[in-house]
This record gives structure tokens, sequence and C-alpha cells, in this order.
């Protein structure tokens, strides 16, 4: 790939501001669209070009939107999940903080599909500088008439609020979201109903992740014929990809879907720190089950990454070196899971917390080689019985790190810690800076350092 | 209609209904803590786990929907699986305390584990602690958080029917804390309602706590005798055991469900007003003031009644019947006082007396029996006391006989000094303690409602049946028996040995009740036939 879609405008200074954006063609798309298209043309551009949700779940957004109940009875919302919390994750960052002008663009044109008049973007609490400047984009945006009553002169209206999100990781689940939003508790919702038919306050709801928005105007501009393109089969477009932990050059990467993961960790994020040799990987975000060193000759796209007994979720790629101590990477795992539970499902709510203890006691060098065992039966009877699938992603960590690292979890056991390091070394990368950022990826390396 | 299909037992159900719902129906046995059936759907709990066939893993039969053709196994080894490891779930931080737990004997943690658990225990780390142990959060409720497994049914009948929104879950994952919401207190006319759906001992009753373990508890199905509303219940009493010191024989009442009554419910008033059952009780017999000596017995009782009854100029006699009395006793009333003695001065309604009433089930009219009343005595101007006992206190009758009536609280002390000093002969027949019946000539102590069959006809002519809990206490009867002897004494031709000959006849006689018997009534009650 040559040129950068989703990032083009990342390194360009002041481009969240609204007279650089539009310098460099922001709304221009939007303004086309509302003026000369069909709201269905747009859905069935978004369909052709096999965008898929980038939130995590890869589910194809035209097909989503087309779940919306035909009757138009009730009012349509479209509420965008800017509440980016896995572990590992900081691309949607990125287009808050440096190109929001792109995201409501592709809110415009959503809402202009799903004939929704009010939109909401649930945005990440602890995300302060991206808050302000999304919030400095929209209010320009109104100023200039391209949200509020009449967009670009059309008949259309589009109410674009802003809300902060109060650190609860379960809130970027689609329907705790919802709950969260109407001033409840973040607890995932019983589906079915799901949102397309029942969601924000009881109406039809489309939820779509702040990446997979500022794509639409790329393919309303370029066609869905060359979105589709930029992927792989099925799975249209690029991706941000962050990447983060023992590289040279940690940080968020706009590449093809389906680029290998081999490459990324040594083209482009210029190698394993130091030289050293490659542990383990975990391709998606926290929740996504390990790879070994063995196993990186994978595409990075939805399907290719579910074959290889994992997955793409959000993209937040974490590479382990052979300093790192498996016990102690799946300590740091667990008590997030433990922490961040809702607490609504009984086998979640025991289930992570219980886990957690037995890890603190391998930790500890506490623990038996059946606790081994007895973690593999929680994570398996949590998996598939709870409302949402927190419980998958907290039983799938444990599941992954002790079958894929067994010898070294038992040699853990055996030694009561001893001889094996506990944590990771403090080592900081040297070499260039990162190939997109400036920025501190701290959220995500903080979790692998441990501390 | 559907065609399903529940552990090979072919069903054909409504379209729509959950797997739970048709589970129910079909009376097969399925676990669950959240979902109640007069509560929204929380689906948290997720021990309801059935194999739906085609469907890759094991689903929640209270939020699943059954689909023509759906084949769902509740007893397959992958439902059992998913059964037994939510419950391993729900056990591994509750403390396993049972014998010192109030809850113990009725407790779904420990009726799951034999049903469906029977597992070896995993759990070997330390349990999470929670703050509020026994901690009392109103005037009839005490919470521990630590036996709760934070099925929310308590929140949602807050929410849902009471709508007080009493409490919620604070804090999250296992430190998920079930709470009364902050300078609240549990003080609604319905709290009682909490203990009774909590699985678990999170929420237990204050009047009930630590007075009796569950497994020495008998259970008779009843109706509250509290207001006109009739709501179902279960009166649960003590069973005999004569080492025990014998202080209260009735221990609780709970609801019982009636769809077209109380639904699951039953209100605090109702609810905790059960102690007259055994506390303030006529236990004498008594024939005059001036008696001395051994007490009488009921024939002498009965006979000295008949004798003056007997004697007494035409017209000269006024009785207050009760709405507290049971269809078939005021059936008797009627057939002795009016059809019988000619007596005309007949009445039941004491006014003034009306008490709290919501849209719910609380009903102002505190007798659970004031339409039968009305429907079989026929008296004129709402059967109202007022005239009779202006009559009595102006010295115009010679003769009064009370059921259950205290004058003294419906008039005050000096109307019922005026009506003793007017009235040669005051007989009184009732259950309990009152001024009234201190100062009757004749006392008549009869059995409390607990102790006796009989049916009540609520506020919208729906007859119920009480049935016996307990023996009569002491030497008092039924009144329907009371009367049944007193009628033979004064020549009636009956010989009635059961309230449910009584009501055969009343059957008979009065059209609002044709066609009915105790068969028939059953349960959950038969509807008058509206002419």
């Amino acid at each position: 790939m040559t040129e950068p879609i989703l990032s083009r405008n990342f390194q360009t200074p002041d481009a969240w501001k609204m007279a650089v954006a539009e310098k460099r063609g922001a709304y221009e798309t939007a303004r086309n669209v509302l003026a000369t298209m069909k709201p269905e043309d747009v859905t069935n551009a978004v369909l052709a070009a096999n965008l898929r949700g980038l939130g995590g779940a890869g589910f194809p957004t035209g097909k989503k939107w087309q779940f919306l109940p035909k009757d138009g009875k009730k009012p349509v919302y479209l509420v965008v999940n800017a509440d980016e919390g896995e572990p590992g994750t900081f691309k949607d960052r990125y287009i808050l903080e440096r190109d929001p002008h792109l995201m409501i663009e592709g809110i415009i044109l959503a809402a202009f599909a799903i004939g929704s008049k009010k939109a909401y973007v649930y945005i990440r609490g602890e995300y302060v500088e991206p808050f302000r400047r999304l919030q400095s984009a929209v209010d320009e945006a109104y100023a200039k008439g391209y949200l509020g009553k009449g967009i670009f002169g059309t008949a259309l209206e589009l109410d674009l609020v802003v809300h902060r999100g109060a650190g609860a990781y379960i809130c970027g689940e689609e329907t705790a979201l919802l709950n969260s939003l109407e001033g409840g508790k973040g607890y995932p919702r019983l589906k079915p109903p799901f949102p397309a038919i029942v969601g924000l306050f009881g109406c039809p709801t489309i939820i779509n992740n702040v990446e997979t928005l500022a794509c639409v105007p790329f393919i309303m501009k370029n066609g869905a014929a060359w979105f589709a393109g930029l992927g792989s089969a099925g799975n249209g477009g690029t991706h941000l990809f962050s990447i983060s932990g023992h590289v040279e050059k940690p940080g968020v990467y706009e590449l093809p879907m389906g680029t290998n993961l081999k490459d990324m960790i040594y083209t482009h994020a210029g190698g394993v720190r130091g030289g050293r040799a490659l542990k383990a990987v975990i391709p998606g975000g926290i929740s996504a089950k390990i790879l070994t060193a063995a196993e990186i000759d994978v595409k990075m796209d939805y399907d290719s990454l579910r074959n290889a007994g994992t997955m793409l979720g959000s993209a937040g790629v974490m590479v382990m070196d052979d300093t790192t101590c498996m016990v102690t990477a799946l300590l740091w795992a667990a008590k997030f899971f433990a922490h961040e539970s809702c607490g609504q499902c009984s086998p979640c709510r025991e289930g992570t917390g219980w886990a957690y203890k037995i890890v603190k006691r391998i930790h500890k060098g506490e623990a038996t080689i059946a606790d081994l065992d007895s973690l593999l039966k929680i994570a398996r009877n949590m998996e598939g019985r709870t409302i949402c699938v927190f419980a998958d992603a907290a039983a799938w960590p444990i599941q992954s790190y002790i079958t894929k690292f067994r010898a070294e979890f038992e040699e853990y056991i055996r030694s009561k810690g001893h001889g094996i390091r506990r944590g990771v070394s403090s080592y900081t990368p040297q070499g260039s800076a990162p190939a997109v950022s400036t920025l501190e990826s701290s959220g995500a390396r903080r979790l692998v350092k441990g501390k | 209609m559907a065609n399903i299909t529940i552990d090979g037992k072919a069903l054909t159900v409504k379209d729509g209904i959950t797997i739970i719902e048709a589970i129910d129906q079909a009376q097969i046995g399925l676990p669950r803590y959240c979902y109640h059936p007069g509560l929204s759907i929380a689906g948290n709990c997720r021990i309801c786990q059935v194999e739906v066939e085609k469907m890759p893993r094991t689903v929640i039969a209270c939020n699943t929907r059954v689909a023509e053709g759906m084949v769902i196994h509740t007893k397959t080894e992958k439902a059992k699986e998913s059964q037994q490891v939510v419950l391993e779930f729900l056990l591994a931080n509750h403390p396993l305390d049972c014998p010192v737990c109030d809850q113990a004997g009725e407790c779904k943690l420990q009726d799951y584990y034999m049903d469906y658990g029977l597992y070896d225990p995993k759990f070997n780390d330390v349990k999470v602690k929670k703050e509020k142990k026994a901690v009392s959060v109103g005037p009839t409720i005490m919470l521990d958080q630590e036996r709760c497994i934070l099925c929310t049914r308590c929140v949602r009948f807050g929410d849902e029917v009471t709508k007080t929104h009493d409490f919620g879950v604070f804090n999250r994952g296992d430190h998920s804390e079930l709470d009364i919401y902050p300078g609240k207190e549990l003080n609604n006319k319905y709290s009682g309602n909490v203990a009774d759906i909590c699985p678990v001992g999170a929420l237990t009753d204050k009047d009930f706590r630590f007075k009796m373990r569950v497994w020495y508890l008998g259970s008779q199905d009843s109706v509250c005798p509290g207001c006109s509303r009739g709501c179902n219940i279960q009166i649960h009493y003590e069973k005999s055991r004569p080492y025990h010191l014998k202080t209260e024989r009735v221990m609780r009442l709970k609801p019982r469900e009636n769809q077209d009554v109380n639904k699951w419910w039953m209100c605090d008033e109702g609810r905790y007003g059960y102690k007259p059952i055994d506390k303030n009780r006529l236990q004498k017999i008594r024939i005059s003031r001036s008696t001395n000596g051994s007490d009488p017995s009921w024939l002498m009782a009965l006979e000295k009644t008949a004798t003056v009854l007997r004697a007494a100029k035409p017209g000269a006699w006024g009785v207050l019947a009760s709405p507290q009395s049971t269809n078939e006793e005021l059936h008797l009333v009627k057939k002795i006082f009016k059809d019988l003695l000619k007596i005309e001065q007949v009445a039941f309604f004491a006014p003034g007396q009306e008490g709290f009433e919501d849209d719910f089930l609380l009903k102002k009219d505190k007798n659970p029996n004031s339409a039968g009343a009305a429907e079989i005595l026929k008296v004129p101007g709402g059967g109202d006391l007022t005239p009779v006992v202006e009559a009595a206190k102006a010295g115009k009758l010679e003769g009064l006989f009370i059921f259950s009536h205290d004058l003294a609280k419906i008039y005050g002390a000096e109307t019922l000094a005026a009506v003793r000093k007017a009235v040669k002969t005051v007989v009184y027949e009732g259950p309990n303690e009152n001024p009234t019946a201190e100062a009757a000539d004749v006392l008549l102590p009869s059995s409390s409602y607990a102790e006796k069959d009989g049916t009540f006809t609520n506020f919208e002519g729906r007859v119920q049946r009480i049935r016996r809990a307990v023996d009569p206490l002491g030497v008092s009867r039924p009144t329907w028996q009371i009367l049944a002897d007193l009628g033979a004494l004064l020549g009636a031709p009956w010989n009635y040995t059961r309230a449910e000959h009584v009501f055969n006849d009343l059957a008979k006689e009065n059209a609002a009740f044709k066609d009915m018997n105790y068969k028939a009534v059953g349960s959950s009650g038969l509807l008058w036939s509206r002419k």
C-alpha cells in the first residue's frame, strides 16, 4: 500500500481544525452524496465494499444497517462507539484526536443512509484530549451548517451529541453502552431484541465503531470496488493496527486487511526490540487468544485469524519477546477481567474473580499443578454461558496462555516462581520513532510491562 | 400455536412464549433464580440452561422463545452440565454455613445442589467478604449481602411491582453488592414479598427469622382475612412437637399464587396480621357474669342461649352478625335468627372502620366477607350496625347477639356501657378478647379462621375456601358448629357435621352460590353467578 487512507491526515498539523480539514477535502464527499444520492445508495456501496465493523466483531456494516425495521414508526438513532478500551488498542484515539472531521463526515453519511436525525458519540472517559478535539470539531461543524438543521443546505437534519463514558470497559459492549448512555448502569442487555430493533430509548439504533464510520467517506468517494480491492476476500479496506509491546517501533499502522502478521512485526514495526527472540503475540487486543512465535505466519483479517483459532478483534497487536513471563502476563489479563466484569451474569462475575485468585496464587508460588486444570475448567465453564461475550474474552487468555505455554506454567509452579523471572525487564525500545505516532501508546505498554 | 418437544414429550403451546413457560406448563422441573413469572426477564443467573437441537450451545430457557418444531432437552448431559457449572459459580463465593442460615430448608441453592449439582466443589480460595451481614433494611426485612446471588428479583419487584425503587446492585464484578439505595429504607406496604421471592437467605423476614426451622412447618391453603381482596395464602404452622414449648402455632403467612386475585403477592398488613390466631384468645365459656366454680360446658352455654332466645318477645332481640364470618356461618345466622326466630334487627356492617386502600391489592374494607354477608343476610340499608345499636341503647331490645364486633372500638366505651346497661342479655361469640366480650353475659369462644373450614366471598364476588390449619384453640369451636348446635337446640331440622354440608345447603338456597360445592370452588375460587 502506498497511500495512507484513514491515516492520511494524522501527520498534518492541526488537521482536527475545520480550516485545515476542509483544505484537505473534508465534507466534500458528504456534501455531494447528500445532494445527489439516495440513502440506499450509501448502504449498497457500504455492502459492496465489504466494510466490516472495525470495533472488533467484524460484522458486515451494510448488513447491520439493513436490520432496521422498514416501517419507520420510531426515530432511528446512530450511536458511535468511541469507548475504545480494549487493552492494546489505541487506533480510534488517533482518529478522534487527529482527524475528527473524518469521523463526523462518516456519521453524516451513515445517518443519511439509515435515516437518523440524532447521533451520539459515546467516547471513553479517559480520552480527555480526544474529547476536547472532537467536541471542538463538532462545534465547528455546527457553525458551518454541516450539523444541525438543513445540513449542507439540504432539508436534512442531524444532531450530534458527544457523551463521555465514566471508565467502565464493559460500556464498550454496545448494549451496555446504550444503558450507560441512557443514564443506567453499564450492564449488557439480553438479546434478542437486538439494538437495530430495540436500542437506545427503546428505538431502532445502529451502533458503529469510530474507524468503521471513518471508512464510509472513502467508500463513497472512491467507490465500493476500490475499497473492497484494498483488503482480502470479504474483508474490505485497510485497517488501523495498534502495535505495542516489545517491538522497535510501536504505534498505529494503517495496513491493508490481510497483511501478514510476521511482516507487520518485522517489516513495519521494526522487529522485536534489540533483535531478541519473539515469544508470543496477541493479535487482537487482550481478549484474543495468544499466538506463539511459530504461529505468526498468518494474514491479519477476520476470517484468517478465526481459522488460526484466534481473532482480529480490535486489531491491537501486542508483541512479547523472550523476556516475557507468561504467568505474569496472564496475571495482568486475569486481573483486568476480574476488575472489569460488570457482575451481572453469575458465571462471569464469579468466574473472573475466581480465576484471578488462582492465577495470583500461581504467581506467588502458592499453587499446585491441579490449579492449572481448575483454571481451564473455570474458563471452559464461563464460555458461552453469559449475556455478552465478556466471559468468553476472559476465558480465552486463560485457555490459550496455559495451553500454549503449559510447560512454563508447570515449571513456574514447581519452582514456586524461583528461577523464572517475575514480571518483565524494563527495556526501552531503541531505534526510530513509531511510523505514524509520536504520541505515547502508554495504555497498552503499561499493561504488557506490568508493574 | 407451536408444536414443540421437551424431554421427549410432545406439546402444543402458545406462540411466542418462552421455553421456561412451556416447561412450567408441562410441569417439567428446571432450576431458576432470576426468573420469576411476575417480573421482567433478567437472564442473569444463567442456571435455566437447556439444550435446543440445532443450536450450538445451551441456551437460557427464560429468554428463548419457542418456535415451531423446536426440540428441547433439559436433562441431557450437555444441559445438565451447563446447569451444574452455573450452580458451582453461584456457590463459589456463597457462605457454606447452612446450619446457621435461616433460609436452610427452603433455600434454592441447597435444593438445586441436591437436584442438579452434586459436583465435587473445586473452589479453594478465600471468599469475597461483603460488608452487610444481617443488617436491617427496613421494618420487616434483614439483608445479608454475602448470601445474595444477585438475581435482582427484589430489585425488579421494587421497580416493577411496587414502583418504590428500593434496591440496587452496587459495585462491579464479584464485588457486586445488593443494597438499599443510600438514605432509603424498605418501607412499603408490600415489603414482605421480597423475602418470599429471594431464592436464598439474603433477604429474610424479621418476623420469622430464627423463629422456627422450616422443616417443622406444616402448610395449609387458605385466604387472608385482612381485607375484602381475599389474597390467597398458605398458613405455615408448627407441626405438633410435644417437647417444644408451644406459645404460638401459626408461624407465618405466605402468599399463594392466584392470577385472578393477588397474582403472587400479598400486603404486609395481611402477612403480619396472623398474630390474633394465637394471642388474646377467648379461652373460657361463660354463662353469666355471676357464675362461680367450674367452667360451664358447651351444652350448658348453648342451652342457656337457646332458652333465652326461645323465651324472647318477638322483635326484642338484635343480632350483630360479622363480615369476618364465613358464608356458611352467615347462612346459619340467617336460618336461625331471621328464618326461625323471625328477628328483624340483623346487621353486620361496622361503620367508620375503613382502612388504607390502593390500586394494587389493599382494599379499604378490612373484612374478608362483606360481600357474602350482604348477599346472604339481605338486610336493608347496607347492614349498618348503628340502628340496632341505637335501639339497644334506647332500651328497645332485651337481648343482643354479637358476633366478633367490639362496640367499644366502633362506638366508644360509653356506648358499650349504655348498651350493657339497657340490654338484659348480651351473648358474645368471637375468637378474641375485647371489652365487648368482657361485658357479655354469655360468652361463646369461637375458632379463628385458621382453625376452621369455610368460604369467604371477596369484593368482586369470588367465593374462596379457607381450610383448617390448626385445631381450635382450647375450648373454642368454629362458629358454624356453634350455630349448627344452637339451631338444633332451637328445633332446626338439620344435623350438620361439616362446614361443607352447610355450604351445599347455601348453594341450594341462594342463587349467587348456585351449583357451587367445595370441589368446584377448589383452590382458586369461583365467581358468583350474577343474575
